[in-house]
This record gives structure tokens, C-alpha cells and sequence, in this order.
């Protein structure tokens, strides 16, 4: 019985015009062009510059901010004002304001002072470019001192260095930590969406009446609806290793098997989660809303863009309840610091616990009798 | 006139009698203020981190002090040799290690050659970085507490002073709110728009509209009237939540801002009209609106991702999405507060948009039966 119905199933699925073209594209539109989008990297910030000095020491300085490749120096101002608004056209983010008499408060006076005025409403713009241009600032600092300071000078006591270290990932490249996380979005919304608009689409088409009126049991029409989208599950994440390891050279540190394993039973939750919504849902455009609804909080709360950890408690014991999670955790683990089987216990629970959960769900709530 | 009211009053029952729907599209807004305003932030607060200290004295307990009494860091262990740090990272509990140098105190005071390393997660570089430069930013005041019982000030230094404009704690929620505004106002207007008519379509029920002596425009019309209605509720929505819940106050005019959100309910309908003039069946219309509407305006709209870090292709197609230029003017208007000066250029491009996709999905709707 299965066998045929799987062969409908299958026949249906490359029958339709759109359905195979997406499979392939979207995992290569997802792991190709969305990194390069999603990106928190700050690179070519605007810079409005306002030098009152326009001394030897003004131009190092904003020629050191302009060759760092994280500004573009977008306009000289005049006057802080215009730089400001400049800023309020968005032609600018961030103002550098270098006092007047600038070289000669720090040949005479040993100090001075630089302003940053940056436009926050954009953390990540404006926070993290203020910065990293007061880092900048007070790398030039540190030259000009040792330009004026005797290398006998240099050492005083109760001085000691810093040094930071990046671990799995040391030249610090986004893409590195948002392509594992790409491909669950892909397996997310293939093997989420596809299974959630198939039996409303049945419905909405009135097939839904036939299959109703064969010997077919509930359990064996939600596998039939369910291995499928297993299928191309591991298809689809296939064509997202393949396209990471050529375009990126992203390799996993761990076992591709481990990945497999935790993949297939996430995308049996998943699409054990669409078939419910499927279930409950009586148009095609309800589905789809419900599911939009549940898969953007769930990406939200899977700590795909922002820590879990920074996120407030509320948040945090919410985000228990996103399979997304953990099957984000496991592959970024296995992606970039080859953690194996052993260290991925928690994740491997919480995943069987879902596939199973949902997937019971499916089977209660289908119904044969209207 | 009556006629007109009447097939309104269909197009209200539509929605209402679809009680999901319903539900979900007044609580979307809700959900997703909330989501993203806490949800989504890069504030760092009690990062666990742990320590390698082989010297134990005054000064590296000073350090390890000075870490865990900021509000960002607490310590969660110590650790006895550098094998245990490995294991710690894999577990993904801790932010980073502080490995310090042996005889460090010793160091300190006589060989200069005191070291300390902070060893981050690579993992998530963006939450790397930033930790680091925090961690560093405290160790450094430590130094200059040392120092500056011994010493005195550090000779020829530029001091930094940064003012952070419009949004000065960094509230994540700033640059958020205006995104959601978009988001949510596309997905009403111009998915919903676009389903409900390829709906009518589809089901056949299209020819009995066009067979009414209602002039077909007005057929439109009335498809509109209730997803306008919507779009104003979700508006003041949002308003009162960001205002309410996520305090973040309209600095600006209130008028304007209405009129700005008036203006792109306007377009995006008009965007709705336009895809459903193109396709006959619902889920092309799904289709289409997520992939070319919803997903670019959540990553090229800059509502999530910095544009300039894009590259310029991506920056180009940016330009075209009517939801970049709303986020934008709205940015200018709510939270800048600035005034109707500031946002010409905007409002011109969104006038300019409204028109062109207005003439061309009326020139292109066909009125006639087949």
C-alpha cells in the first residue's frame, strides 16, 4: 500500500511545474547569495569628516581611519553642523570631529581630544563603528607616543599586554558561522512549508475526498506524506554541502554522518510539525500564514542571528521550544569545532522528542470522517 | 454606491469568517514586536568566561576581580591546565578564557613581560570581537589603576569621546520598529492582496465578480477597502506597542509619520494588484510574494543586516524594494525626529514606485472573461 502511495506522492511532486526548480535553487540561492547578505561584518561604515586642524597629524589620522576598510570617508565637512546634516540624510553614519589646534595640544600638552558622534540607531552600525574607530584613534595614539617617547622611556613598571585569540575561527569570518545555519533555514522552510500546503492542497483541490474513501489507515497516508520530504531532505542538504565546500571551502571539522543523523530526524520533526498545521489548516493561505507565523518565531528564538545567551530569561526558556535550536546547534558544532556524537546528547534528545511529538500529532489529527 | 458597500462587506466576511486568519493577522504584529524587540539584541550581559591562572597573586586575582564585577562577565570556573579549555568551548557554555602568564605579578614589576591572553569562541565573531574589546576595555582601566598608583597619566594620548545619536543605550528596539512597520505592512497589503484576489481566480468565482454590473475597478477596489482597514489597525498596533512595551517614543511629527505609512500601504497594494494580476493560481501568488517580496525586504531592506556590508549588486537590487526607502524615511521620522525636509527624496521614490506599478497592473489586469 505504502508503495503506491509513495509513488503518488513522488509522481505529484515532479509532475508540478515549480516544485523540483525550488528544491534545487533554493538551497544554492540560500547558501550561495544569503551569507553574503547576512552579514554583520561592518565594512565601508560613512564617515562625515569635520577637521578643524588640517595639520600633519589631522591628515595621518583620517588617512589611517580611511585605509583601515571598515570607513569610507564620505564628505569633508566644515562645520559640525552640516556634517549632522549630512547624517540625517543618511549619507552618513558616523561623524569624526578633530578639534582645532589638535597637533598642538599634543606636542604641547600631551593630550587631546577627538569626538566621534554616530548615528545608534543601527547597533551594530553605530555601536560597534564608534567603536572600532575609537580603536582605530587610539591605535594612532599609541604611534604618536612612540614617535615622542625614547625607547628607553617605553617600559614602565605595572605595564602587561593583551593579546586576543579566536578559536575555530580566527580570522573571525561571518560566513563561516552563518552558513551551517543557512542550510537549517533551507531544510526549514522545504521540508516545513512543502508538507504543510500538501494536504490542504489536497483538500482545497477535493483529492482530499478520495484518499478518505480508500482502505488507506492514518498512519500509513502521514508516512506516505512524510517520507518524501525526508527524501529530499537529504538531497537538499547534499547540494548545500557541495555548494559550501566549492564556493567557500567550508568542510565540517566533524563527521558529515553525524550531521545526517541529526538532520534526518530534525526534518522528520519539521515536516511532522508542517503536516500538523496542514491538518488544522482548511485553505491554503491559512496554512501558509500559520506557518510563516511559527517558523519566523522559531527562527527568532533559534539564536540563528543573535546569541541565545544574551537574550532575556523569558526568551531563553522560550527558545528551548525551537527545534530549530538544536539542530542549528549540532550543525554549527560539527561544522566548526568537529564536536562528535558524545558531545551532542542534549540536542539528539530534544530533536527525537520533537520527531516524535509532532509526528503523533499528525497521525491524531488527521481525520478521515469530516 | 450600495453596490460598492455591499461588496465590501463580502470581502470583510472573507476575512472574518476565517477565524485563523483573523487571529493571526491581528496578533502578527504583536508577536513579532515583541519577538524582535527583546528578541533580537547584541547587548551583552553575564558572558560566562573562565580563567587559567598559574601565578594566583594580587595582581591576576585584581584582574579576574575587575572582570567578574563588570555587569558583562561572570566567572563561571577556574581551570588547572590549558587541556581543560577545549572541552569547555565544545560544551558552548563559556564566552571566553582569560589565560594568564606565570609569575605575573613578578613580570609585572620587573621584566615588563607580563601577558595576558583572552581566548574567545570564534564561533559567532561578531559576539567574539565584541567580547574581546570589552574584556580589553576593563583590563585596560586595570592597567591604568596600577599604573596610576605608580606613575601618573599616560603621556601623549588622544582621548576619544563619543556621543551616540538618537539612540544612546543602544536599544536594539530603535532600529527595529521601523523594520517591523515595513514587514508587516508589506505582508498585508501585498501578499494578502495578491492571495485573496488569485483566490477568486483560482476557484472560478472571479467570472460571477466580472459578470456583476459593478464597473471591475471597483471590483478591486472593494478587495482592497478591507486589507487597508487591516493595515491601519496593525499600524496603530505598532505603534502603541513601541511606544508602550519597547519605549521607544516617536520623536517626530505623527502626522507625517501617517502620511509616510499611508503612502506605502498604498504602494505595497498596488504591488498586490500587480502579482495577482500576473499569476492565476493562489500558490504562485504565495510564491512569488515570499520570495521576491517578504524575503528581500527582511535582508536587503537593512532592517536586520548593515546594506554596505553587501555586495553592490545586492546594494543595487536594495534600491528597488520600496520596503528600504519606508524603513528609511520612517528611521528619519520616528526616531530622528526630524522633519518633512529630510525625507524628500524618499517620499519621491515611493510616489514614483506607487505610480508606475499602479499604471502597469491596470494596464495589465484583464477585465474581460476568457
Amino acid at each position: 500500500m505504502l508503495k503506491y502511495l509513495l509513488e503518488k506522492e513522488f509522481k505529484q511532486f515532479f509532475r508540478s511545474s515549480s516544485l523540483p526548480k525550488m528544491v534545487i535553487i533554493m538551497p544554492f540561492m540560500a547558501v550561495l547569495i544569503f551569507p553574503l547578505v547576512a552579514n554583520f561584518e561592518i565594512k565601508n561604515v560613512n564617515l562625515s569628516v569635520v577637521d578643524n586642524d588640517k595639520s600633519t597629524y589631522s591628515q595621518q589620522l583620517i588617512q589611517k581611519v580611511s585605509s583601515s576598510g571598515y570607513f569610507r570617508v564620505s564628505d569633508v565637512s566644515d562645520t559640525y553642523q552640516q556634517a549632522l546634516r549630512s547624517v540625517e540624510l543618511n549619507k552618513s553614519d558616523i561623524i569624526l570631529e578633530i578639534p582645532p589646534h589638535f597637533e598642538r595640544d599634543i606636542a604641547r600638552e600631551q593630550s587631546a581630544t577627538v569626538h566621534i558622534a554616530a548615528d545608534a540607531v543601527s547597533g551594530t552600525k553605530g555601536g560597534l563603528g564608534s567603536s572600532y574607530l575609537a580603536g582605530i584613534i587610539g591605535d594612532f595614539s599609541g604611534n604618536i607616543r612612540s614617535e615622542w617617547i625614547t625607547a628607553s622611556d617605553r617600559f614602565s613598571s605595572g605595564r602587561f599586554e593583551i593579546s586576543p585569540q579566536f578559536w575555530y575561527n580566527p580570522r573571525l569570518l561571518y560566513i563561516y558561522f552563518m552558513v551551517p545555519a543557512l542550510m537549517v533555514m533551507v531544510l526549514a522552510m522545504l521540508c516545513g512549508f512543502l508538507p504543510a500546503l500538501n494536504i490542504v492542497g489536497e483538500k482545497e483541490n477535493g483529492t482530499i475526498e478520495q484518499m478518505n474513501v480508500t482502505p488507506v489507515n492514518k498512519f500509513i497516508f502521514i508516512l506516505s506524506k512524510l517520507l518524501p520530504y525526508w527524501i529530499i531532505g537529504f538531497f537538499v542538504l547534499t547540494i548545500c554541502f557541495i555548494v559550501a565546500w566549492i564556493f567557500y571551502g567550508l568542510i565540517p571539522e566533524g563527521s558529515l554522518a553525524t550531521i545526517y543523523l541529526f538532520a534526518a530526524l530534525f526534518v522528520l520533526a519539521f515536516s511532522g510539525f508542517g503536516l500538523v498545521i496542514s491538518n488544522y489548516a482548511t485553505s491554503l493561505q491559512q496554512a501558509m500564514f500559520m506557518m510563516f507565523f511559527f517558523v519566523l518565531t522559531f527562527i527568532f528564538m533559534s539564536g540563528l542571528y543573535t546569541p541565545i545567551a544574551n537574550m532575556p530569561q523569558w526568551a531563553q526558556y522560550l527558545s528551548t521550544i525551537s527545534p530549530l535550536k538544536y539542530i542549528i546547534i549540532v550543525l554549527r558544532q560539527v561544522y566548526l569545532k568537529g564536536s562528535s556524537f558524545s558531545e551532542l546528547t542534549v540536542p539528539f534528545i530534544a530533536l527525537t522528542g520533537f520527531a516524535i511529538f509532532f509526528n503523533v500529532w499528525a497521525v491524531i489529527s488527521y481525520r478521515k470522517s469530516s | 454606491m450600495r453596490q460598492f458597500r455591499v461588496f465590501v462587506q463580502k470581502e470583510f466576511y472573507h476575512i472574518f469568517r476565517d477565524r485563523w486568519t483573523t487571529v493571526i493577522l491581528l496578533v502578527l504584529p504583536v508577536v513579532m514586536i515583541i519577538l524582535f524587540g527583546f528578541g533580537i539584541t547584541t547587548e551583552i550581559r553575564n558572558t560566562k568566561f573562565a580563567v587559567y591562572d598559574p601565578s594566583r597573586d594580587v595582581a591576576t586575582q585584581g584582574i579576574v576581580n575587575k572582570l567578574e564585577t563588570s555587569e558583562y562577565f561572570s566567572l563561571d570556573r577556574y581551570v588547572n591546565s590549558p587541556e581543560e579549555i577545549e572541552p569547555l568551548f565544545r560544551d558552548g557554555e563559556i564566552g571566553f578564557v582569560v589565560v594568564l602568564g606565570e609569575n605575573f605579578y613578578e613580570n609585572l614589576l620587573h621584566t615588563g613581560n607580563a601577558k595576558i591572553q583572552l581566548i574567545a569562541d570564534g564561533t559567532d565573531p561578531n559576539t567574539a570581537s565584541i567580547l574581546t574589546s570589552y574584556a580589553t576595555i576593563l583590563l585596560s582601566s586595570y592597567q591604568q589603576e596600577l599604573t596610576g598608583k605608580s606613575s601618573g597619566a599616560i603621556p601623549y594620548q588622544i582621548k576619544t569621546e563619543v556621543r551616540l545619536l538618537y539612540n544612546p543605550s543602544l536599544k536594539s528596539a530603535y532600529n527595529i520598529v521601523p523594520g517591523i512597520m515595513g514587514m508587516i505592512l508589506m505582508l498585508i497589503c501585498a501578499l494578502m492582496t495578491s492571495v485573496s484576489i488569485a483566490r477568486e481566480k483560482e476557484l472560478g468565482t472571479m467570472e460571477l465578480l466580472l459578470v456583476s454590473p459593478m464597473k471591475p475597478i471597483l471590483i478591486i477596489i472593494s478587495k482592497l477597502v478591507p486589507y487597508f482597514a487591516i493595515s491601519v489597525i496593525n499600524y496603530i498596533t505598532i505603534l502603541l506597542l513601541s511606544v508602550f512595551i519597547l519605549n521607544v517614543p516617536i520623536a517626530g511629527s505623527l502626522v507625517l509619520l501617517s502620511a509616510l505609512s499611508l503612502l506605502f500601504i498604498f504602494v505595497s497594494l498596488s504591488i498586490g494588484i500587480l502579482i495577482s494580476s500576473l499569476v492565476e493560481k493562489q500558490i504562485v501568488a504565495l510564491l512569488i510574494s515570499g520570495m521576491v517580496l517578504m524575503l528581500p525586504a527582511v535582508f536587503l531592506s537593512g532592517l536586520m543586516f548593515p546594506i554596505e556590508s553587501m555586495p553592490v549588486v545586492l546594494q543595487w537590487i536594495s534600491h528597488i524594494l520600496p520596503v528600504k526607502w519606508f524603513i528609511i524615511a520612517v528611521r528619519s521620522v520616528m526616531i530622528k525626529g526630524l522633519g518633512f525636509s529630510s525625507i524628500i527624496r524618499e517620499v519621491l521614490i515611493l510616489i514614483g514606485m506607487g505610480v508606475v506599478i499602479i499604471t502597469i497592473s491596470l494596464k495589465k489586469f484583464k477585465y474581460r472573461l476568457e
